[in-house]
C-alpha cells in the first residue's frame, strides 16, 4: 500500500513535469494541420476558430475565403504559438481573402516564410491582442511583413506587437479607412509602413529598435494609388538605428538606419504630438519618389508630397549622435548638420504645381511650426533634383513654412 | 444459425459484386447541380470501363490547350461534359460561357517512365469545376495507391512521387493536393471562382479524336458544345505554343508561357493585382509587363534585384529568379509548382536575354 501512494505521487510529480514541458516545446503533428485546415474551410459565416492552448508548428499555409462576420482566436498570445518555421508550402501563415467583418485576436505567429498573416480584399478587419515575430534574428530570409492587410477597406490593427520583419512589421497597403494604434514595433527594416492607402490614422503607437520607425509611401505601377489622408501622431519613434536587413530591391533596403518617419509622394499627411528620439540620422522626412532613383511610367501616379504638416513634435537626441553612412541620405544629411537632421523636405514639385513666378501653389503647400528648437532642412530640390546639387540648393529657413494646414482627415470612422 | 450465417455471407457477398460492378457500370453521366458533391469519383459515370483508364463516357469530350499550366510536371487529361441540349457561349476572349451543369474534369497523372508508355501512369487528383446555377465549384478527387477510386477532398494532401522524365532522368516530386481555398487562390476573376482553360485562343488547336482529328473548337461547334462561334474571326485568334519553335516567335513564345501560367493572378481582377504586374497578352504597357518595374512587395523574394525584367539581363530579373528558385516564400507560381519548370525558365531566360 505505501508503495502504491509513492507511485501515485511519482505518477503526479511525472505528469506534472510532462504538462510544463509542453508548454516551452514545440507540436509537430500533420493531424492537427489537416484539422485545423479543415476548420478554416468549412467554417461558416458567423463562426469563430479556437485556436487551442499550446504550440504547434504548422507545415502550410491556413487559409479562409469569402466569409463573413468569422472570429479566429488564441487564448493569448503568451498560450497560443503557431510556428511555420520550416514552411514547404504556401508563403503566408494565415492568408485571408475576400472576408468581410473578421476578427484575429489572441495569439502569436511566427517564423512563416513570406507574410506571418496576409488579408487581401477583406473589409471591416480587426487585428487585436497579437505578437507577429521572427524567432530567426534580424535575417533578409525572414518574411516580408507581420500583419499585411492589403486592398482592404476599414482595417483596424491594435494591441499587437511586432518585430524582425525583413521588410514592414505593419503594412497596409492599397487600403481604405485604416487604423493602427496601440501597436509596438521593434527588429524590424521597417516598423509601421503605410503604403498606397486613403484616410489612415497611426497614434499611440511605440516603434524603435527598427531600421525605420514609420514609412508612409505611395508608389506607382499599382492598382491603387496616389494615397492621401494620412494622420500621424502620438507615437513615438525611439532609436530606430537598426541596421537594415532587408535584401536589396525592395523599397525599405533604402531606408538608412536610424530614421523616424519617412513620407514619399503622398498628399495630405498630419504629423503632430510624436516623440522622435534618437534617431541618429533623421526625425521626419517628406520626399518625392524621385529620392529612389527608380524609373517610373505611370502616368496618373503623382510622385510629389503635397500638403505636409509637421507639428507640435518633440525631437530629442543625444549628442554626438552620426548619421547612417551607408545612404547618400545619411552622408548628405552629415554634410549639411554635422549630425542628425529632425526635418527635412525636399520641396520637389514641376512645372504643373507651380505659381507662374516659380513658387510652390498655395493648395500644395507644406508647413511645419512648433516642433522646437529644431535642425530643419529644405533641399529646393525642384531648382534641381540630383542629390549632388542639394548641397547647393538646401536652405534651413523655416519661416516660409509657419502656417498650418487645417483639413487634413485620417480614417474617416 | 449456422446456415443463417451463410446466408448471410453469401448476401454480403453478392452485394460486394453487385457493388463492384456498378463502378464499372456504363450509366449516364448523373450529375445534379443542387446536390451535395458525390464522396467518389465514379458515381459521375463521367468514364466507362475500368475508371483509371479514363474512358470518356458519352459526351464527355476531352480536349487540350496550345499552351498549358505546369504543375510540377503531371500530365493532365481534360474532358469537358455539358447537360444534354445545353452548349458554351462564344467568347472571344474570356473563358466560354458555359451552361449550368457544365464539368470541367482535369485529371492529373504521372507517367512512370516518360521514355516508356508501357510502364502505366499514375493518377494523383482528378479536379472538377461544377458550373452551379450561381458560380463554379471546385471539387477535388484523389485517386488512392490502388487506382481504383479517388475520393472528395477538401482539405488537401501531400504526396510523393517518383518518375523517369523523358530524358531519362529521375525525377522525385512533393506532390501537393490544393485544398478548397487554394482552388480559388488561382480560379479567381475579381473574388468570383472561374475556369482558367477553356478560352478560344488555347483552344484553338487540332486534337485526335478517337474519329479522327479535328480543330477543337470546330468539334465542339459539330457537337452542339459551342454556339455563336465563327471560324472566320478566329484564324489568328490563338497563342503561341511555348515550346514549339515554329508556332511562333521567341517573344510570342515567352508571353504564351507568362499569360497560361501566370496571368490568371497577374491580371486586374486577378488574386496578384496588388503587385501590379500583368501578364495578360492584351496587356500593352511594358513596365505592366515588369520591364524596369519596382517590385511592390516581394521583399526578400526580389533576390537583390532592383526590377521584375531588366532587358538583356535574365540575371538581375526578379521574374527569372522567382521562376528559378524552389523556396516557398520566392517561387511563382505560389501554388502547384516544388520543382523548377527547367524548359520555362530556359524559355523566358533567353526571351529575357535578348530583349533590348
Amino acid at each position: 500500500m505505501k508503495y502504491l501512494h509513492f507511485l501515485v505521487l511519482c505518477v503526479i510529480l511525472f505528469s506534472c513535469k510532462q504538462n510544463k514541458k509542453t508548454s516551452v516545446s514545440f507540436i509537430k503533428d500533420e493531424k492537427f494541420q489537416k484539422e485545423l485546415q479543415e476548420k478554416f474551410i468549412l467554417l461558416e459565416d458567423g463562426g469563430t476558430i479556437e485556436l487551442p492552448e499550446g504550440n504547434y508548428i504548422l507545415s502550410k499555409a491556413l487559409s479562409i475565403e469569402g466569409k463573413k462576420n468569422i472570429t479566429i482566436k488564441g487564448r493569448g498570445t503568451d498560450k497560443t504559438i503557431l510556428s511555420f518555421l520550416g514552411q514547404t508550402e504556401g508563403a503566408e501563415g494565415i492568408n485571408v481573402t475576400n472576408c468581410s467583418n473578421i476578427t484575429v485576436e489572441n495569439f502569436t505567429i511566427q517564423d512563416a516564410k513570406g507574410d506571418n498573416i496576409k488579408l487581401k480584399g477583406c473589409t471591416d478587419v480587426i487585428i487585436r491582442n497579437m505578437n507577429s515575430t521572427w524567432t530567426t534574428g534580424a535575417d533578409s530570409a525572414n518574411g516580408n511583413y507581420g500583419y499585411y492587410p492589403v486592398e482592404c477597406k476599414n482595417v483596424l490593427i491594435e494591441k499587437s506587437e511586432v518585430s524582425y520583419c525583413a521588410d514592414a512589421g505593419v503594412y497596409v497597403g492599397q487600403s481604405y479607412n485604416v487604423t493602427v494604434r496601440n501597436v509596438t514595433a521593434h527588429h524590424n527594416v521597417c516598423g509601421i509602413e503605410i503604403e498606397n492607402c486613403i484616410n489612415v490614422d497611426v497614434y499611440d503607437n511605440l516603434s524603435y529598435n527598427n531600421t525605420g520607425g514609420f514609412v508612409i509611401y505611395d508608389l506607382p505601377g499599382i492598382p491603387m494609388k496616389n494615397g492621401k489622408n494620412c494622420r500621424v501622431y502620438n507615437n513615438i519613434a525611439r532609436e530606430n538605428n537598426f541596421k537594415n536587413f532587408a535584401k536589396p530591391g525592395s523599397y525599405v533596403s533604402d531606408i538608412p538606419p536610424g530614421s523616424g518617419i519617412i513620407i514619399m509622394a503622398y498628399d495630405s499627411v498630419e504629423v503632430f504630438n510624436n516623440t522622435f528620439e534618437n534617431n541618429k540620422t533623421l526625425g521626419c522626412c517628406a520626399v518625392s519618389y524621385y529620392a529612389t532613383g527608380r524609373p517610373f511610367t505611370d502616368s496618373i501616379y503623382t510622385p510629389y508630397c503635397t500638403s505636409i504638416f509637421i507639428h507640435n513634435n518633440t525631437f530629442k537626441r543625444k549628442a554626438l549622435l552620426v548619421p547612417d553612412l551607408s545612404s547618400d541620405l545619411g552622408k548628405l544629411i552629415l554634410a549639411m548638420s554635422k549630425g542628425p537632421a529632425d526635418i527635412i523636405y525636399d520641396h520637389n514639385y514641376n512645372k504643373a504645381m507651380s505659381n507662374p513666378d516659380g513658387t510652390l501653389q498655395q493648395q500644395y503647400k507644406s508647413c511645419f511650426r512648433n516642433n522646437g528648437d529644431i535642425k530643419f532642412f529644405n533641399l529646393n530640390a525642384y531648382k534641381s533634383p540630383v542629390i549632388e546639387n542639394v548641397l547647393k540648393t538646401y536652405d534651413k529657413d523655416l519661416k516660409t513654412f509657419d502656417c498650418s494646414l487645417s483639413n487634413i482627415i485620417g480614417d474617416s470612422n | 444459425m449456422k446456415k443463417l450465417s451463410v446466408i448471410l455471407f453469401l448476401i454480403c457477398v453478392s452485394s460486394l459484386i453487385i457493388f463492384n460492378q456498378c463502378k464499372i457500370s456504363n450509366g449516364k453521366v448523373t450529375l445534379d447541380v443542387n446536390a451535395k458533391p458525390f464522396e467518389k469519383l465514379s458515381e459521375y459515370n463521367f468514364f466507362k470501363g475500368t475508371l483509371k483508364d479514363l474512358i470518356p463516357n458519352d459526351r464527355v469530350l476531352p480536349y487540350d490547350l496550345i499552351t498549358a499550366l505546369f504543375s510540377d510536371y503531371a500530365h493532365k487529361a481534360r474532358f469537358v461534359w455539358m447537360p444534354e441540349g445545353t452548349s458554351a457561349k462564344y467568347e472571344k476572349d474570356e473563358v466560354l460561357g458555359f451552361p449550368v451543369g457544365t464539368v470541367l474534369i482535369k485529371n492529373f497523372f504521372y507517367e512512370n517512365d516518360e521514355t516508356n508508355a508501357s510502364k502505366g501512369r499514375k493518377i494523383m487528383e482528378t479536379r472538377l469545376l461544377v458550373k452551379r446555377a450561381d458560380k463554379w465549384d471546385a471539387l477535388d478527387y484523389v485517386w488512392n495507391d490502388e487506382q481504383s477510386e479517388a475520393k472528395l477532398n477538401i482539405v488537401g494532401d501531400s504526396k510523393k512521387v517518383d518518375f523517369i522524365n523523358a530524358h531519362g532522368k529521375n525525377m522525385h516530386i512533393d506532390y501537393s493536393v490544393p485544398n478548397k481555398n487554394q482552388c480559388k487562390n488561382c480560379h479567381n476573376l475579381n473574388n468570383v471562382q472561374m475556369p482558367i482553360g477553356p478560352k478560344v485562343r488555347y483552344l484553338n488547336k487540332d486534337f485526335k479524336y478517337a474519329d479522327g482529328t479535328k480543330n477543337q473548337l470546330d468539334k465542339w461547334a459539330e457537337i452542339g458544345y459551342l454556339t455563336g462561334y465563327k471560324k472566320e474571326d478566329n484564324f489568328t485568334n490563338k497563342i503561341a505554343d511555348a515550346f514549339d519553335e515554329k508556332s511562333g516567335t521567341l517573344e510570342a513564345r515567352a508571353k504564351s508561357y507568362l499569360e497560361v501560367n501566370c496571368a490568371h493572378c497577374h491580371r486586374k481582377e486577378g488574386s496578384a493585382n496588388t503587385s501590379g504586374l500583368f501578364l495578360l497578352l492584351s496587356e500593352k504597357n511594358p513596365e505592366s509587363w515588369g520591364i524596369m518595374k519596382s517590385p511592390v512587395a516581394a521583399g526578400a523574394a526580389s533576390g537583390d534585384n532592383l526590377y521584375d525584367i531588366v532587358p538583356g539581363k535574365p540575371d538581375e530579373s526578379i521574374l527569372v529568379y522567382r521562376m528559378t528558385e524552389n523556396d516557398p516564400e520566392i517561387r511563382m507560381p505560389e501554388l502547384g509548382r516544388s520543382v523548377q519548370h527547367s524548359e520555362a525558365v530556359e524559355l523566358i531566360r533567353k526571351w529575357v536575354a535578348e530583349m533590348k
